[in-house]
């Protein structure tokens, strides 16, 4: 369905005027450094990780919000980070992104129904008058109903949840084939988030959506996924079916990931990891995670470990073998 | 008993109305328990945090009850007196630490300047006595020197519990501390707001986060629109919740080890200045009947506090 190949994307560090004055070099941030992964027709891939780990990065360049430095993008047999604009804004319908807030994803001043009507006038796939009809039924679809009320209402008098359903409504009012949905309940009120995930998952049955899901909760994760895929520092450490990859995690870094998540079941596991978070501008040699790892040994800091596996893959020299 | 808030009420009086933020909330913490608060945003858990500490400021008002602090009534205290036991007897840590420490100054300075205020020290003892407190809570004593904008969230955060137990106080307040941070930083975090418990204090977390509340504390108390609605031995809260909105809430949230099965609840909060009549979780809850356009009182169920009319003597 969509697969990306050794993608990257280098940002240029800001430097102040003296820095530029006295060094021609130009330094990079590896936000996103090679990585390659696929998602299935009607499959949801969850990219997960902490801040800064490259995610949303991944996220924007794969709806072409961003360009990617290096890499392919191959969309329905093309490789769409080499289409010029008319070509792009073709594909562009269906591949959609949800954001994370739903405060800063509408526009103040327009109307909820215009935000759903929007795309579909944009992509001449309706009238004026017939858009207005698929937006009342989106409406209703997505249960902001009584729908010709909510229609007419602005951002400001809606809830976070609210807010949420519409940005969910305007992007499936053109029926993509593939959807980034960046964090979309980890702003919202948590006794709403279980009905915005059901309602997501409820469009992904009836239109076979793929899906990214980005989300730094693994135990959302658990919920939304069929695959998992970890990132640090800009790299995939791992990546394979949710179920193996949270009770037999193979890489440090997931492992002490799960560990950490808050749970109702006090489970004692204790996956250690050490000090910070490794600046990225200045990336440690080899794996980049030895700094933090526990079980590192001398070539964790000089050779780069490859992501290998049949179906569950980690880039690990000494890979864990745990059942939890 | 070290606090013990008795009937409290904080209402914010705005144009539209009175807000009932806090609404009659009775709660009890001993020392070196750790309790958390829990609830959605908009249901009156900050409010309590920052009324025991009475920063609270207009329109807000605490317009009726006691908070009892170590024999103390804090309602009754004059601003002097609250400035004086705000730090040396209750600490606290909030959500931002961004808002809470000063950019242009290096955190050892920071620190020095709260124990100097509070403290018959001079600036060098103080200076030592800064880069104890920064060892302590995980960061190298060297840190004094840095400014606030060199570290990271989670290193601000050990900041601002440095600061928030510098004066040694009984209490620790920690509003949503780890909201910000990654899950990784959260662990170490909450380990270190457990360990006050070993140092004699007690801690008041304050979380929309029921797996984090359910893994650390010994008591959790549930809070729902202004109400406490339940409050109890947190093993026991999570696994058997009383409360009808408790039990949609956890049933509402995944967990990482098993499959739940996922049960949106329906409706959302309600206004604060126009609250359903009767139980304020009335208009959501499945369990709702007739008697329930009634407000319920607290029932007390095997010392589990509880304000729902299905434990009340014949339902």
């Amino acid at each position: 369905m969509i697969e990306v190949k050794n993608l990257k994307k280098y940002f240029p560090v800001q430097k102040s005027a003296i820095e530029v004055l006295l060094s021609k070099k130009i330094e990079y941030i590896r936000a996103v450094d090679g990585i390659s992964f696929k998602v299935e027709k009607g499959e949801v891939l969850s990219l997960v990780g902490e801040s800064g780990c490259g995610k949303t990065t991944t996220g924007r360049i794969l709806v072409g919000l961003e360009d990617p430095t290096d890499g392919k993008i191959i969309f329905k047999g093309k490789d769409i980070t080499k289409l010029d604009k008319e070509e792009f804004r073709k594909v562009r319908r269906h591949l959609q992104m949800i954001f994370q807030d739903p405060y800063a994803s509408l526009n103040p001043k327009m109307k909820i129904g215009e935000h759903i009507e929007d795309p579909l006038i944009i992509h001449n796939i309706a009238d004026n008058k017939e858009a207005r009809e698929l937006a009342l039924q989106m409406l209703e679809r997505v249960g902001l109903v009584p729908a010709d009320q909510f229609y007419n209402r602005l951002p400001y008098q809606l809830s976070g949840g609210q807010r949420q359903r519409v940005a969910i409504a305007r992007a499936m009012i053109l029926k993509p084939e593939f959807v980034v949905a960046d964090e979309p309940v980890s702003m919202i009120d948590v006794s709403l988030r279980a009905a915005i995930l059901d309602l997501l998952m409820s469009f992904k049955a009836e239109y076979s959506l793929s899906m990214l899901f980005i989300t730094h909760d693994l135990s959302v994760a658990r919920v939304v996924g069929d695959r998992i895929a970890v990132m640090y520092l800009g790299k995939i450490v791992e990546i394979g079916e949710t179920r193996k990859v949270i009770h037999r995690p193979k890489h440090p870094y997931t492992a002490a990931l799960l560990s950490a998540v808050p749970s109702f079941l006090k489970r004692e596991i204790k996956i250690e990891i050490i000090g910070d978070v490794a600046n990225p501008r200045d990336p440690p040699p080899g794996c980049k995670y030895h700094p933090r790892c526990p079980f590192a040994k001398e070539i964790c800091s000089k050779e780069e470990p490859k992501l290998e596996g049949k179906k569950h893959l980690a880039a690990c020299h000494f890979p864990l073998d745990l059942n939890l | 008993m070290l606090l013990d808030v008795k009937n409290l009420k904080t209402y914010f009086y705005s144009k539209r109305g009175v807000l009932r933020a806090v609404d009659n909330v009775s709660i009890g913490v001993n020392r070196r328990e750790f309790i958390s608060i829990v609830g959605e945003s908009g249901c009156g858990k900050s409010t309590l945090a920052y009324s025991i500490i009475r920063l609270i400021d207009t329109p807000g008002k605490i317009v009726n009850g006691k908070i009892l602090f170590d024999g103390k009534n804090l309602v009754e205290l004059s601003e002097e007196e609250m400035r004086k036991l705000r730090g040396r007897e209750i600490g606290m840590v909030f959500q931002d630490p961004m808002t809470s420490l000063d950019p242009l100054e290096k955190i050892g300075e920071q620190i020095v300047e709260t124990i100097i205020e509070h403290q018959d020290v001079d600036k060098k003892e103080a200076w030592e006595r800064a880069a104890i407190l920064l060892e302590k809570v995980g960061l190298s004593g060297d840190r004094v020197n840095y400014y606030p904008h060199q570290l990271s969230g989670g290193q601000r955060q050990r900041v601002m519990i440095a600061l928030a137990v510098s004066l040694n106080p009984k209490l620790l307040i920690a509003d949503e501390p780890t909201t910000a941070l990654d899950v990784i930083v959260q662990e170490k975090i909450m380990d270190l707001l457990e360990g006050m418990k070993r140092e004699n204090r007690a801690v008041i977390l304050i979380t929309h986060d029921f797996a984090l509340a359910a893994d650390r504390s010994d008591k959790i108390a549930v809070m729902y629109a202004g109400w406490l609605i339940e409050f109890g031995e947190a093993d026991k809260l999570a696994n058997e919740p009383l409360h009808p909105y408790s039990e949609g809430l956890i049933s509402s949230v995944p967990d990482v080890w098993e499959d739940r099965d996922i049960k949106p609840m329906p409706g959302f909060p309600p206004d604060l200045i126009d609250p359903p009549k009767g139980c304020r979780f009335r208009p959501r809850c499945p369990k709702a009947m007739d008697k329930c356009i009634n407000e319920p009182p607290t029932f007390s169920v095997n010392g589990r506090i509880v304000k729902c009319w299905l434990y009340g003597e014949n339902k």
